[in-house]
């Protein structure tokens, strides 16, 4: 059953370390609050797992300015000239991944897949040490799943048994994450008395470990 | 005649227009591909799609309709058109690798004689990742380079790239502002010369085998 906690409570699930998921693409659909707690604290040298790294002033592109993330897998840092900078010298590793790989990766994890089997990246730098599957003749690359030990989405709707829906481009990410974390915290700009429609939830309930409460949450 | 930037992305915004369908699912990489949706005839409708989740972009927002949380890959506040939807990243990615998507135009920082891309890494100096290109190009019915033909005076069409690719053999088009070749079985074909350049221009900033074969 879900738990509603404050932003602050949330940064007692967090170790150095600790690989995190973040949701979110560029400036849209990102958990903020128990960003700006983290920042408060000593806690740094996580694993990255998110789209990107944002911009300098925001979410997952603000820990990268704070020098919490030891490494970053990700589809684009173009956005943020802090995280080229620490990449240009040598002090953030960048893992680079093609985003629909990335997204498969995550679900893979999520859904208790060994792996999946995609055309992208072959013949490029990304196939690198990576095994080939021959499947009715075609190449493919074998892309393994990717696991997180917290993971950090936003929701635009949230209802108290954990059930999430999105507006707009917001579902981004934030959809595939609570599959594949241990510990799953959500950020929701609206967490209603009564249940969501079963018809209207995109994030069952199930995924999902705390909320974080509306007056504690800096979301918008 | 020496075109300014801005003529010749328009030049070449108003070509890769010609090449939409109505009813074509069209994905558009930023920048210059995206000015080609300005230039769509009236009677051609079609379905933009872009990575971050949105199927139907219309119009940027303007003051009357403003939402933070509707943008498009390049974080630009967009609208939605009537039949559009909005879905999660696995999603956005089902439609381009599984081949949902008819055109896609994506720019370049080379593009070679066999149809190689690279678009997404300078090493050692340029290093954005390749965010969503690498998954648009593969699966794609069509993909097409818009870009201007050379970055400041060096050639981007080059016989065989020396960046890393972004994919291997899969550009099917190439639309600048002096040429439109096309590449077929490997092989780079010059197929329209631009009123604005020559055939010994083309020639000049295009250290690339190419046959002539154009469109009458």
């Amino acid at each position: 059953m879900v738990k509603f906690i404050t932003a602050a409570e949330a940064v007692k699930f967090f170790k150095d370390g600790q690989t995190v998921m973040i949701g979110g693409f560029l400036n849209c659909g990102n958990p903020q609050s128990v960003i700006d707690e983290i920042l408060k604290t000593d806690l740094k040298d996580f694993i990255l797992i998110a789209n990107d790294t944002a911009v300098p002033d925001d979410s997952r592109g603000k820990l990268v300015v704070a020098h919490k993330i030891k490494k970053a897998i990700v589809s684009h840092i173009g956005t943020n000239p802090e995280t080229v900078r620490q990449y240009n010298a040598k002090e953030i590793e960048i893992d680079l991944q093609p985003q629909g790989s990335l997204a498969e990766r995550i679900r893979a994890a999520g859904a208790g897949l060994g792996g999946i089997l995609t055309p992208v990246g072959l013949n490029t730098l990304v196939a690198e040490n990576k095994k080939i599957i021959t499947v009715d003749d075609k190449d493919y690359l074998l892309e393994t799943p990717l696991k997180a030990d917290v993971a950090v989405v936003y929701a635009t709707y949230a209802d108290k048994f954990g059930n999430l829906a999105f507006h707009g481009s917001t579902k981004n990410f934030n959809v595939l994450m609570p599959m594949a974390a241990d510990v799953v915290i959500v950020e929701a700009e609206n967490i209603s008395e009564t249940p969501l429609s079963p018809d209207n939830i995109v994030v069952p309930g199930i995924f999902v470990d705390y909320l974080i409460m509306k007056e504690n949450n800096g979301t918008d | 005649m020496e075109l300014t930037k801005e003529q010749a992305q328009e030049i070449i915004a108003r070509r890769v227009a010609k090449e939409f369908n109505d009813g074509d699912v069209v994905t558009l990489g930023i920048g210059l591909p995206t000015k080609a949706i300005s230039y769509v005839p009236e009677d051609v409708h079609i379905i933009v799609q872009s990575e971050n989740g949105v199927l139907g972009v219309g119009a940027y927002q303007d003051d009357s309709n403003r939402d933070k949380h509707i943008i498009n890959a390049g974080g630009f506040g967009v609208t939605v058109n009537d039949g559009g939807c909005f879905v999660d990243s696995l999603t956005a990615f089902a439609m381009m690798r599984g081949g949902h998507i008819d055109i896609t135009v994506l720019g370049a920082l080379q593009v070679d004689a066999e149809g190689n891309l690279a678009n997404w890494c300078i090493p050692g100096k340029f290093t954005p990742g390749m965010g969503g290109a690498m998954d648009l190009v593969v699966g794609t019915k069509c993909l097409i380079i818009a870009m201007e033909h050379t970055a400041k005076g060096a050639p981007k069409i080059v016989q065989k790239c020396t960046l890393p690719l972004t994919v291997a053999h899969k550009v099917n088009m190439i639309i600048t502002e002096k040429a439109v070749f096309e590449i077929k079985n490997r092989q780079l074909i010059l197929r329209e010369i631009s009123p604005y350049s020559s055939l010994d221009d083309i020639r000049e900033n295009t250290p690339a085998d190419f046959s002539v074969d154009l469109v009458k």
